[in-house]
């Protein structure tokens, strides 16, 4: 019972009118960050570092507002992956998958209390996670070294083969195409350049966000102009908002094994939310079998991917707190900001200051109910911000895309590159390649490959380290049986004359 | 009360605005994003100058990333060279990379470097259940089979870290330094983690990102690397009284533009001096975990030649350049 008076004092520091007038405000922020393309929760929460200096803030009013923006901006990336099928950020990129199939049937309104609720079920759980597991699964990352890591995104590639539906070997293409272009930059076992051409701005690599911004926003853009709007996301409608019962009983299921996958790669150090909320979709697909309409507009394709990014938000906060190792791009802005404040997270953060850590705690079940307000009821606000007559949503979504890239790094060449990628996006587009397994390429590659360079390095280049360990082995298993399953289970459900308007799968 | 302070607020915005608008605001550039140690040297010095009225308007930081830094070094030569009321944010690791030509053929001697005024002293550390029990022990095994040791630390392969153990290598006369297995993590606490889960035999760090480990008892400190031992953490031996000559800080400090002249160059040594002697300074440090380390003007730039030059010559015989 100690936990639950602890959090009774964390509550005692962290709700007051003032705290909560900061939490609505960040909460409210949050969610703009997360819907707008190109600003991502690690930008919402660097912006706003300032700010909360600016203020005079302290310890505890600095942590719930940036802690209300970072969860907003979680709940917020889904609005735009739905509505105009541009991720608002990175971890939101599986629910365009099917959110955004959802709302070109005219349930938009639908997908968007679904994720809410999912979203709202995934910070939930992993923040009671947070509270009653932290000390015990802080020590899982030790269990983690190259080899587990190593054999995590290879089960992370294993499974992409099925993501998009229609074409296995599109899909890998897209893939390859990612990794190639993780390779770009600095490499951080030799420090040798490579692919840069001498240009001092690639020598970080690919930035991600402009990927996903070019790839997504940019390519948008192009559609729009060349079919006069046709065929273009942007101007979907949104229709009554109800509470869709019985998808939200179906997707129960998918709800709480996203939040679990979900939760697992949050705590896991440099795996995130972006593979925690494609885990959760890849497991949610292959769970169903043939029998789902995954990428066409299943709810439980919403449910899956939110739940599981929202979850992998509160168990990056474990690694964070308990060993200071940031599990996300944004918890490491929130451990600079910590820092900041002279609180240092590690091992004895918890014994050191109870009332920050327990505060921040009680502020994340602040944030969420907050959340869960503005984005179930109240969530017509931010789809007004967004449907807005295309004529004027265009040169919007245009303009947050270049500000947004803009104030990551303040260079012009980015933008170059954003538009690169935006041309590269409407190519594949064209060729009906899907463009999610380009990012997951660029976000998984570099980290993958360096936890191989180290592998090798430890063992003097002696493979078999990758099956060094039962977590490894386990990984591996599940990689070659989510590899293969699909090809034997599309087999056996194949068999039965399925009637079907569409032709055969591979032939699209 | 709402309204005031927003009302409050676009005024401060408003005066901002005016004055940085002036010819005489200073801007200081820390070369990466918000929230790293680059912009925490440019907010804390830059605010330190105005509240010591060293110079007229509040300083503007500008954060600009790339390249570890080679992005804001190559703008300010190009762009900016006579400009006096620009400092950048600097660290060992810029140095580092100079030296190392990782600035796409930019060298250290395009800037002035004006000074130092803080480091936070280098550190190595093993898993509370190591084998190892000194700095000798350690370097003995590796003397002995260098392919059982291998050191985690949070920067690539050739960077800052990499080059703590390898100096230390060299005042014990070990020179293969190829063999010395190294693996560069994402950050001082990661490659903690991948230590304390036995992955790696050793760490090296900064003393700032460690401390909270050592305080817990998941690690043991075998040296730090500062020629003093460090306030706080007095049982830690340095390594030179564990008889290896070496003293490596990673130091916080600034450069110029090169084209700037002497009085303004000394103007820049004189203040930084003046923020390095307050009492508010000494306590940023206290309160972050940095050592005093103040070298200003000519002294600071003839330190900065020689380490330049030495850590060119470590990365030859590691294979870093060619």
């Amino acid at each position: 019972m100690d936990t639950l008076a602890n959090l009774w004092m964390g509550f005692g520091v962290a709700l007051t009118p003032y705290t909560l007038f900061l939490a609505i405000c960040g909460c409210f922020l949050g969610t703009i960050i997360g819907a707008l393309p190109g600003l991502g929760p690690s930008n919402g929460v660097a912006i706003l570092i300032p700010l909360a200096f600016a203020l005079k803030l302290d310890a505890i009013e600095s942590l719930v507002l940036l802690t209300s923006v970072y969860y907003g901006c979680m709940y917020g990336g889904r609005i735009s992956s739905i509505l105009l099928n541009i991720p608002g950020d990175e971890p939101a990129m599986m629910t365009t998958l099917d959110g955004f199939p959802m709302a070109k049937q005219g349930r938009a309104g639908d997908a968007l209390v679904i994720s809410g609720v999912a979203s709202f079920v995934g910070s939930f759980l992993s923040t009671v996670g947070l509270v009653v597991v932290a000390p015990l699964l802080a020590s899982v990352a030790y269990r983690f070294g190259p080899a587990e890591y190593f054999a995590l995104y290879m089960l992370a590639f294993a499974t992409l083969g099925g993501l998009t539906s229609n074409n296995q070997a599109k899909s890998a293409f897209a893939a390859c195409l990612g990794l190639g272009l993780a390779m770009v930059g600095l490499d951080n076992s030799t420090s040798a350049a490579r692919f840069t051409g001498g240009n001092l701005h690639l020598y970080d690599g690919i930035d991600f966000l402009v990927a996903i911004v070019g790839l997504f926003a940019i390519s948008e853009i192009f559609i729009f102009i060349e079919s006069h709007g046709r065929s273009s996301a942007l101007g979907i409608k949104v229709g009554k908002l109800l509470i869709p019962w019985g998808d939200l009983k179906r997707s129960f299921g998918a709800m709480m094994r996203g939040t679990g996958l979900g939760f697992i790669a949050g705590i896991l150090p440099g795996a995130g939310a972006s593979l925690g909320s494609f885990m959760a979709y890849m497991a949610e697909k292959s769970i169903s079998g043939g029998k789902g309409t995954f990428g066409k507009g299943d709810p439980r394709g919403v449910a899956a991917p939110e739940a599981g990014n929202n979850a992998a938000a509160g168990g990056a906060m474990i690694p964070m707190l308990t060993l200071g190792v940031p599990g996300s791009g944004t918890t490491a802005v929130m451990l600079a900001l910590l820092l900041t404040l002279n609180i240092t997270p590690g091992p004895r953060l918890f014994t050191d200051q109870p009332q920050v850590v327990w505060g921040l705690i009680a502020s994340l079940f602040i944030a969420n109910f907050v959340l869960l307000f503005m984005n179930v009821p109240l969530v017509r606000i931010f789809v007004k911000i967004l449907s807005v007559p295309p004529w004027f949503l265009m040169p919007m979504v245009t303009m947050v895309s270049f500000v947004g890239i803009f104030s990551l790094s303040g260079s012009y060449f980015d933008l170059l590159m954003m538009i690169a990628f935006g041309v590269l996006g409407y190519i594949l587009r064209k060729l009906d390649v899907p463009t999610v397994p380009v990012i997951l390429g660029i976000l998984l590659g570099n980290q993958m490959e360096d936890w191989l360079r180290r592998g090798l390095t430890i063992s003097d280049g002696d493979w078999m380290f990758l099956f060094s360990s039962p977590i490894a082995v386990g990984l591996w298993i599940l990689a070659v049986g989510g590899f293969v399953a699909p090809v034997f289970l599309r087999r056996v459900l194949k068999r039965p004359p399925v009637p079907k308007t569409d032709m055969p799968m591979d032939q699209d | 009360m709402k309204k005031i302070s927003i009302r409050a607020l676009l005024g401060g915005v408003a005066l901002a605005a005016t004055i940085s608008g002036s010819a005489f605001a200073t801007e200081c550039i820390a070369p990466a994003d918000a929230g790293g140690g680059w912009d925490f040297t440019c907010r804390q010095i830059g605010k330190l100058l105005y509240d010591l009225k060293l110079v007229d308007a509040p300083v503007q930081v500008t954060n600009m990333a790339g390249a570890g830094g080679g992005v804001a070094y190559t703008y300010v030569v190009s762009d900016r060279g006579t400009d006096a009321d620009l400092i950048v944010a600097a660290s060992s690791a810029t140095t580092t990379r100079l030296a190392q030509n990782a600035y796409a053929g930019m060298a250290a001697d395009q800037v002035r470097w004006v000074g130092a005024i803080g480091g936070d002293p280098g550190v190595i550390v093993v898993a509370k259940d190591s084998p190892y029990q000194t700095l000798g022990d350690l370097v003995e095994a590796i003397k002995a089979d260098p392919s059982k040791v291998t050191f985690a630390g949070g920067s690539a392969a050739g960077g800052f870290d990499h080059l703590k153990p390898l100096m230390v290598l060299k005042a014990a006369g070990f020179s293969d330094f190829a063999k010395v297995k190294y693996i560069g993590l994402d950050g001082g606490a990661e490659a903690i983690t991948q230590t304390i889960g036995g992955f790696t035999q050793a760490m090296t760090g900064d003393m700032s990102e460690i401390s909270g480990f050592i305080k817990s008892g998941d690690v043991r400190a075998l040296a730090v690397l500062s020629a003093e031992p460090v306030p706080g953490f007095e049982e830690i031996p340095t390594a030179k009284s564990q008889g290896f000559d070496v003293e490596v800080v990673n130091w916080r400090g600034l450069y110029v533009p090169k084209d700037i002249s002497d009085e303004q160059f000394n103007a820049w040594a004189e203040k930084l001096q003046t923020v390095a002697d307050s009492a508010e300074w000494k306590q940023i440090m206290a309160d972050n975990g940095l050592a005093p380390f103040t070298k200003v003007g000519t002294e600071f730039q003839g330190w900065v030649d020689e380490v330049v030059a030495e850590t060119n010559a470590l990365s030859k015989e590691i294979g870093i350049i060619q």
